[in-house]
């Protein structure tokens, strides 16, 4: 039973990853990084199941609701403000990040190879798909144009973050995350206000424009 | 066996395939054997051959039926061995279904009319585009399951074993957007229209006629039986004991199969071109994914 709920977690993080690189529209895009935090907030839950405690239900709450819940209404509501609904003309196209999706997939595979003997055999999947978030949110952040794309990578990230985390760390990895995640906070927060700032000034948000102040 | 099986009823698959459409459209359709009417109607008639076309356009719609049965003596009924059963048949399978594509390919350039030569540029891009994750499925199998021929891969897909059965679910969606891109079904192209700017199997046979065309639409409705049994050999997890029970197992998913892809044409809008490799780059992506969760 545990295993089988185990399974579905990771794989809902692999699809929600797929899925992210591969829509160019902006609600699809908030609704796979909602459910991908959801999951990875009730991923401690499952994986220390046997000793769980009142603190680990209290952080993994706060967990579920500011990453399924919160930051994803927020995203929501600055791309309401922002006025965009679709991803147009990235950097790289939906295909071909797709190969490089996979190409994230084995190298955070590679990499976590070397833990595999520390880990057991039914786990090792969560590093692994952990890392490959990681990734996925920095191509995000690196090969979309739009600002509210790339705040949803960085929250992909820390999701990824927190998820390598809550995998391998046995004790305390929470107090970490916890920092983190305010940055993450002040991220999202500060970013925001820039979206909503740069939309009223500018009537777009397309960072690559800024680059072109430089000159 | 199973070469009997699929000679006899691949038509009526497609005619079933008709069928569901009209229902979901709320006419009446044509009858389940019309594609048997239209090829005897075809065989019956004359042949004309343009000018410009050499022995490589009467000869391709042959050799890519004689590809096709030579391909369903490879192909084993789920369960059961074939007439031809090797290790890395498979490999051979797809090959077969290759050489199949090149005849009728080479035939489309032999015509000189550049919208065929179109249509022939957009079938091979596609089914380059289609053949990784095929090819990939299939080594994913034969490494989870340890088996290397089709007979050993088809007999028993779920003996893959606990948290490795998820590559199956993988290989399996992988597969069937294999299935409807390779047989142009909706999605993808719409088997349906003429002359439209945006259909890629059908362009490339617009010169055929006669009992040409008949030994063509004959060959894609094997094809799709070959892509859809393989389909089905892999997703359905039912093997009766005896081989009468296992036929009808495998008769009854085939209608399941048809009746999917019916509704999938009902329900869904042909996707813009540009979209097309997009979503068989994801079928690649996923039988990638399958291999890497089967190793690990």
């Amino acid at each position: 039973m545990e295993h089988t709920i185990l399974n579905l977690v990771v794989l809902t993080i692999l699809l929600s990853n797929i899925r992210l690189l591969n829509t160019s529209r902006l609600p699809v895009m908030i609704l796979s990084v909602a459910i991908q935090g959801f999951v990875i907030g009730v991923l401690p839950l499952v994986l220390h199941w046997e000793r769980i405690n009142l603190s680990l239900w209290i952080i993994a709450l706060i967990m579920i609701a500011i990453k399924g819940v919160i930051l994803p209404r927020l995203l929501h509501r600055s791309m309401q403000e922002a006025g965009v609904i679709r991803e147009v003309e990235p950097f790289v196209g939906p295909t071909v990040s797709l190969l490089i999706g996979l190409f994230l997939l084995a190298l955070s595979y590679w990499i976590t190879f070397p833990l595999r003997a520390s880990l057991p055999e039914e786990l090792f999947f969560v590093p692994v798909l952990a890392l490959f978030t990681v990734f996925n949110g920095l191509f995000l952040i690196v090969s979309r144009k739009k600002a509210i794309t790339q705040v949803i990578g960085y929250l992909t990230m820390e999701n990824g973050v927190y998820a390598f985390g809550a995998s391998l760390a046995v004790d305390h990895p929470f107090l970490v995350e916890l920092g983190v995640l305010l940055d993450v906070w002040v991220g999202v927060f500060i970013m925001g206000i820039a979206i909503y700032h740069i939309n009223r000034e500018f009537d777009h948000i397309d960072t690559d424009k800024l680059s072109t102040l430089k000159h | 066996m199973s070469l009997i099986l699929a000679l006899l009823l691949s038509p009526l698959f497609l005619g079933m395939i008709v069928k569901i459409k009209a229902f979901f459209a709320g006419r009446k359709g044509q009858p389940l054997l019309q594609f048997y009417y239209d090829l005897v109607k075809l065989l019956q008639k004359g042949v004309v051959y343009s000018s410009s076309t050499t022995v490589v356009f009467r000869l391709s719609p042959w050799i890519a039926l004689a590809a096709a049965v030579t391909a369903l003596c490879i192909l084993p009924l789920p369960g059961y061995s074939s007439w031809i059963s090797f290790p890395g048949d498979f490999f051979v399978l797809f090959a077969l279904l290759a050489v199949l594509r090149f005849s009728l390919v080479c035939a489309a350039l032999d015509t000189g009319s550049s919208f065929e030569g179109m249509g022939a540029s957009r079938e091979v891009l596609f089914s380059f585009l289609a053949e990784p994750a095929l090819l990939l499925s299939f080594l994913v199998l034969s490494f989870g399951l340890e088996g290397y021929s089709l007979h050993e891969i088809l007999s028993n897909p779920f003996s893959i074993g606990g948290g490795k059965l998820v590559a199956l679910y993988f290989i399996s969606v992988s597969l069937f957007i294999v299935l409807l891109a390779e047989n142009s079904r909706i999605p993808f192209d719409d088997p349906n229209t003429h002359l439209e700017l945006t259909m890629i199997h059908e362009v490339m046979v617009l010169d055929h006629s006669g009992p040409d065309l008949a030994g063509i639409l004959y060959t894609s409705a094997l094809k799709l039986w070959i892509l859809g049994s393989l389909w089905v050999g892999i997703s359905s997890p039912w093997r009766g004991g005896s081989f009468y029970l296992d036929v009808l197992v495998f008769l009854g998913s085939m209608i399941f199969l048809a009746v999917i892809i019916g509704i999938i044409e009902s329900i869904l809008a042909r996707v813009r071109l540009i979209r097309v490799s997009h979503a068989l780059s994801l079928a690649t992506v996923l039988a990638g994914v399958a291999l890497l969760w089967i190793i690990g």
